[in-house]
């Protein structure tokens, strides 16, 4: 994906390399052709054959213990046919653009907060990038403890408004996913807003001040449109992410309360592992593979003609 | 270029040597200016991430009576350590263990074998290695858990379902591509005249691999080592989908079941959550900038 970026700055040196290098004989590309085979092995093996067998299950009928039949494409009508599927998908894309919406502007100003080297900023930083460090389970086991109408925020901060059921009401349940999201990955990608406010020449700034140039310009003309390639990396990594909040959720409200929070990676978990339907589950494992695609092609090609390729490559 | 952008990157994770740098100072005056919307935004989000931290903390340290009877963010009348000596003896040390193991056991043959292919990728020609290369590419788009069902599967065929080993391969595999990726990146960056003359001293590519290639790679190898034992010690899916005996819990999972368990207990089930996060945030302490950049790794190099 996008971390091709960095690879994509170094074909002269790549180039260059190549030249000078004259020792490439057919024995010593054999040699080294060797070191690649155990990664090939295990990446081949449990990567790629579980890709192409998601593919294959999508046309068989398996509860998860028993035989393995075939379906032919009974799966796929099936799912293509069941509401279930659009709620998952209408709910896949409403949470990632609300996490888009949510974390990008959240995350681009605490990059540039933080790219600052007062040492208070430097201290607040250490503190923002502690949710890095919990796993999704630890996260939305604290908010639930949180969010309890009696025992938690509510009471604590004494705001009444705090004190709903969260978990209970759909609408509600989905707002807190949103917002849970956002405060365990807006760390993440403060980080990367922070490395790309800081690779910023520092001589453009001097200039825009000697045109006397302020600060709201500055930032609108300097520092977001320097920003563009971290904006494209951090909301594929953000978009594209978003396909796999499945712990979160999991744990956060199990896809409830109904099918309100039921993402597509909860669908296909639970009429896999739960309902027994592993032919129906692959069928909306392959969607989201060819969403996944679909999503890091297109917000490659946003990025522009000059880098696409070179992205692309990275896909 | 890419030896500015390092340097930039590596003087600048933030702390008191940030300060020190001189040339520093005047992006540090520039970013004063735009406090108002930054410092708000700053300040606030400061508050949105202590509060549940401070709460996890200070509720794992009251007792059952504290945790109902007093204001759930006050400090707890008297703390007590209970809790912690309770989800100890339910069997924690146990899932920290298989928490250690499955880390262990996925990252170090995921170093090793990526970066002995991200060697042979960088100094080798040829349409094999080519197509390795643009394979692992392809490999980034590939979501762990789109493919579950399959690998859930071929783990039942393979015998090792309700194992350890279970939860490695996939996440070797998994890993694989990013790693080769990053460090290849790295392999680069090592000047070829160095190359050059472990070939005139008569070395092979294995003794340039090892003697060379390696030390000159180490903090990549730091770098990509922390970011997949992050990922590995906090999967969650692999271990729900491949194991099910209580023995073979690994931390995330053993959080899930305890809060299942306990739910009467949230002081219990908080200091469950702080002492999984534990051996994170004494790596965090020791190493910020390392787990920092490893987070990153490949994302903003």
């Amino acid at each position: 994906m996008s971390n091709a970026v960095s690879t994509a700055r170094k074909p002269a040196v790549r180039a260059a390399r190549s030249k000078g290098d004259p020792g490439h004989s057919g024995q010593r590309n054999a040699t080294l052709a060797w070191l690649t085979v155990p990664a090939l092995f295990f990446f081949l093996t449990f990567a790629v054959v579980p890709l192409a067998g998601v593919l294959i299950l999508s046309f068989a009928s398996w509860d998860g213990i028993g035989a393995i039949g075939s379906a032919g494409l009974g799966n796929w009508f099936s799912v293509l046919a069941d509401p279930g599927l659009y709620n998952a998908l209408g709910l896949t894309f409403l949470i990632m653009i609300a996490s888009w919406l949510v974390q990008t502007p959240i995350s681009l100003l605490l990059g540039v907060f933080t790219a600052g080297s007062q040492r208070y900023r430097a201290a607040l930083a250490v503190l923002y990038f502690l949710p890095l460090l919990l796993s999704s389970a630890a996260v939305a086991i604290a908010f639930k403890a949180l969010l309890d109408p009696n025992f938690g925020l509510a009471t604590g901060l004494g705001l009444p408004f705090l004190a709903q059921d969260w978990l209970g009401v759909p609408h509600l349940a989905l707002g807190l996913v949103i917002f849970v999201i956002a405060w365990q990955f807006v760390p993440f990608h403060t980080l990367i807003y922070q490395g790309g406010v800081r690779q910023i020449p520092r001589s453009l700034y001097e200039a825009a001040e000697i045109d006397g140039a302020g600060t709201i310009k500055q930032f609108f003309h300097i520092t977001l449109p320097q920003l563009k390639y971290t904006i494209i990396t951090s909301s594929t990594l953000m978009v594209v992410g978003s396909l796999t909040y499945f712990d979160l959720i999991f744990v956060l409200t199990g896809g409830g309360p109904g099918n309100s929070t039921r993402i597509l990676a909860l669908d296909m978990y639970l009429r896999g592992f739960r309902a027994n339907l592993m032919g129906p589950a692959s069928v909306i494992a392959v969607i989201l593979v060819l969403i996944g695609l679909a999503l890091a092609l297109f917000l490659q090609r946003l990025g522009g003609k000059d880098k696409q390729g070179s992205q692309l490559e990275g896909m | 270029m890419s030896t500015v952008l390092k340097s930039s990157t590596e003087e600048v994770p933030a702390g008191p040597r940030a300060n020190a740098a001189a040339p520093k100072r005047g992006l540090g005056s520039r970013m004063r200016k735009l406090n108002v919307p930054a410092g708000l935004a700053g300040w606030i989000w400061l508050a949105i991430i202590i509060i549940p931290v401070y709460y996890v903390v200070i509720t794992s340290l009251k007792t059952q009576e504290g945790y109902f009877g007093q204001n759930p963010l006050a400090l707890p009348t008297s703390p007590t350590l209970e809790n912690y000596q309770m989800v100890l003896e339910a069997d924690f040390a146990q899932y920290f263990m298989n928490s250690t193991i499955v880390t262990l056991g996925a990252v170090i043959p995921t170093v090793l074998i990526s970066f002995m292919a991200a060697f042979a990728i960088v100094r080798g020609k040829g349409r094999f290695l080519k197509l390795v290369n643009g394979m692992f590419l392809m490999g980034l788009a590939i979501p762990l858990q789109a493919t579950i069902i399959p690998i859930y599967l071929m783990i039942i065929r393979l015998n090792l379902y309700d194992s350890l080993l279970a939860l490695m391969l996939p996440s070797i595999a998994f890993a694989i591509p990013l790693t080769v990726l990053i460090l290849s990146n790295f392999i680069r960056d090592v000047p070829n005249e160095l190359f050059e003359s472990m070939r005139l001293d008569g070395c092979s590519e294995w003794q340039t691999m090892w003697r060379l290639a390696l030390p000159l790679t180490r903090p990549a190898i730091v770098t990509v080592a922390i970011y997949n034992g992050l990922h590995v010690w906090n999967g969650f899916l692999l271990p729900l989908v491949l194991t099910q005996s209580p023995g073979l819990r690994v931390l995330p999972l053993a959080l899930w079941t305890f809060q299942g368990e306990y739910s009467v207990n949230i002081p219990a089930v908080l200091a469950s959550v702080v002492l999984s996060t534990l051996p994170i945030l004494v790596l965090y302490v020791i190493g910020r900038r390392q787990l920092l950049a490893g987070l990153t790794a490949g994302f903003s190099k």
